[in-house]
């Protein structure tokens, strides 16, 4: 049977790259977004790609109380389930999380909260069937504060730490939770950006992604350079660190 | 594009500031294209920049670049017809399309270009002579224009909006979607053959001779003078009958690493390359089975080559040149090159057919055709650009605008007549730096 993958925050670049590559391998998905004609769009492409099925709802993940029915429903459509990818979330606005506690508790909110909901959901349902993929979007932002955007990454901190611990509980029973890395990657939200010609490819990010699920792996730096990069910031003293421009 | 401001087509030149505004979803669309269209100086949808002058740039204006838009809507393994959104490549394209048995119906020598693109320019490949430009293969389209109106463009709906975009340089409102309808292959194997030829009318005979030939192409050097003036390889092929792989090619992994300074193409380094490639091979007549990759793109081989010629960039000049003054305005036209020293590292000298363009302002037309590459110095190698124009000009010829960042307003009207009847369906909001360029009074 093909893989039967859930994927939620379906219209990011980095999501939609990744389901290219399951869709080229024959796998079955459901794509959960916020937009009905993006879902509809991604949904095409994925078909003609050579998805076996492509279904789509529409949710904002904010609302945490709908999970429950959206995961159930999402799963009975696919007719069981083998990963959960999570790949949604919002990159704020820095400036403005600095000055109104709102727009940094919706980057929370949105970022670790929303995330967090779904991983308990979805674990519980992984342990109870014995085996199952979650793979989680974090960031190398989560690695270390910076103040040029502490809050998203401060979210993406509490995510990654919240993914070891589940990791640490739910490995025995045979689920495999998978925290994603990727350094900055060439997608609609980096256009423009200084120095974005040097980002990462989202479909090489998307194929390490699917290399990584069916390797099993807990952890993906992606590209692989940034393991390197975060060891070597992780490691600079706060006295030296809180002087620097990042 | 290269994603900072100041923005640089891939001849890097000229340079212009410009406000990138992705396009990323057709739903969002007609919002943003009427939105950006009436900021500043207006807008353009550009895709990978890969022309070589300023038809995808706008000065201090919008570029809306599309390469988010690269989903397939539609594949119809029976008839090879492949919808698709205007920011897919051509690279893309054909990563699907070739494990399906097919191959773009007409190609470029790069495949980094935008179907989006391909379109608005027209583009051409080896196969001219038989399959005529790109336009030739798009049966329909759709064009959102800045007041919102979407137009479902063909040859039997909305005919004259299809002749104007096709050719239109991106101007007449901005390509969502277009099909495209593929060619048949059973393998991704080219039957080649590389033969040798000394001037111009050698290469006319070889011309004649391979019309049932799909692809034909020559690398001409015209470095050289005296006996080994016009000295070239002409280069043919067809897809081979014999059923193998289709797989796409891997992508390429060399990548250009350095501005190379100023100094080195320069006429003697251009001179030696010319001698080496000319007895590559070694033979009068070679034959090969060929991957479609080396045949097709041999320069996508290494990526960003354009770094090459520094950072000053490179131009190219294309002419087209009608059959009736063809031959000697090539002969004049090599002439002047070869006589003023400057060094073109590829020159490639092709037949066009008389396959009509259902494009208005499409640049192919019966006769012969040059492309030549030239480092940017501006105090040498303008004011030669400037006589091939001229030349160009009197032997009844025309320019490529992909290729053009210097061509004066008046060379452009005389050649491209069609462009006042064009002006009707040219969207208010959208231009380029080329079109402000060559619109102006003079």
């Amino acid at each position: 049977m093909s893989e039967r993958v859930l994927v939620l925050g379906a219209t990011s670049g980095i999501a939609e790259a990744t389901c290219r590559v399951w869709a080229k391998q024959g796998a079955s998905l459901v794509l959960v977004g916020r937009s009905a004609d993006k879902l509809a769009a991604v949904a095409a492409d994925l078909r003609a790609r050579g998805a076996r099925l492509v279904e789509t709802a529409v949710a904002d993940l904010d609302d945490t109380a709908r999970h429950p029915q959206l995961l159930a429903d999402s799963i009975n459509a696919l007719g069981g389930l083998d990963v959960a990818y999570l790949a949604h979330g919002i990159m704020g606005e820095q400036q403005q999380s600095e000055e109104d506690f709102n727009a940094a508790a919706q980057v929370l909110y949105t970022n670790f909260l929303s995330p967090v909901s779904l991983c308990t959901w979805l674990s519980n349902y992984f342990v109870k069937q014995g085996r199952g993929v979650l793979a989680v979007i974090s960031s190398v932002a989560g690695e270390r504060g910076r103040k040029s955007n502490y809050v998203y990454g401060s979210s993406k901190a509490g995510l990654s730490a919240f993914l070891d611990g589940l990791r640490n509980r739910v490995d025995r029973q045979g689920v495999t939770v998978l925290t994603i890395k990727p350094g900055p990657v060439k997608t609609a939200m980096t256009m423009g950006m200084k120095g974005s010609e040097k980002f990462a490819d989202p479909d090489k990010v998307a194929q390490s992604i699917v290399d990584a699920i069916h390797a099993k792996k807990d952890v993906l730096y992606v590209p692989g350079i940034w393991k390197i990069i975060m060891f070597v910031i992780r490691h600079i003293p706060e006295s030296v660190f809180k002087k620097l421009n990042l | 594009m290269t994603g900072k401001p100041p923005f640089e087509p891939w001849g890097r030149y000229p340079k212009y500031n410009a406000n990138v505004v992705p396009l990323q979803w057709q739903s969002d669309f007609p919002a943003i294209v009427s939105r950006y269209g009436g900021m500043h100086n207006g807008a353009l949808a550009v895709g990978m920049g890969r022309s070589y002058g300023d038809v995808c740039l706008l000065k201090d204006g919008n570029l809306m670049v599309t390469t988010g838009m690269n989903r397939i809507l539609g594949w119809d393994p029976e008839t090879g017809i492949l919808t698709a959104e205007a920011g897919m490549t051509l690279a893309q394209i054909l990563d699907f399309c070739v494990p399906r048995g097919y191959f773009l119906p007409v190609t470029p020598g790069t495949k980094y270009v935008t179907l989006g693109g391909a379109i608005a320019n027209d583009i051409h490949g080896k196969n001219h002579h038989v399959a005529g430009t790109f336009g030739c293969h798009v049966p329909e389209f759709e064009l959102v224009r800045s007041d919102g109106t979407h137009l479902r463009c063909s040859a039997t709906e909305n005919p004259d909006w299809y002749a104007a975009t096709i050719g239109g340089l991106g101007l007449t409102g901005v390509i969502t979607w277009a099909k495209l309808k593929m060619k048949p292959i059973v393998s991704r194997k080219i039957d080649y053959e590389g033969i040798q030829f000394h001037g111009v009318d050698e290469f006319l005979a070889l011309t004649e001779a391979s019309k049932h030939v799909e692809y034909t192409v020559s690398w001409i050097d015209c470095s050289s003078t005296g006996k080994n003036f016009a000295r070239g390889v002409f280069m043919q092929g067809d897809h081979t009958r014999n059923p193998g792989e289709l797989k796409p090619s891997p992508e390429p992994k060399l990548i250009f690493p350095i501005e190379a300074p100023g100094f080195m193409l320069n006429s003697a380094s251009v001179a030696a390359f010319n001698t080496v490639f000319f007895h590559k091979q070694m033979k009068k007549r070679v034959t090969a089975l060929q991957d479609y990759e080396p045949f097709f793109y041999p320069l996508d081989k290494v990526l960003k080559w354009n770094r090459m010629y520094g950072t000053s960039g490179l131009l190219q000049f294309q002419y087209a040149i009608p059959w009736e003054h063809a031959r000697e305005g090539t002969i004049a036209i090599l002439n002047e090159v070869a006589k003023s020293g400057l060094a073109s590292f590829l020159a490639v000298l092709k037949a066009f057919g008389d396959v009509p363009s259902p494009g208005l302002l499409s640049f192919p037309q019966p006769g012969i055709t040059l492309a030549l590459d030239f480092p940017i110095k501006p105090g040498k190698s303008f004011p030669l650009f400037d006589r091939l124009a001229q030349m160009t000009l009197e032997f009844g010829g025309k320019l490529y605008p992909a290729k053009d960042a210097r061509m004066t307003a008046t060379q452009y009207q005389k050649s491209y007549p069609e462009w006042q009847q064009f002006l009707r369906y040219k969207d208010p909001l959208l231009s380029s730096s080329f079109w402000e360029r060559v619109t102006r009074e003079e």
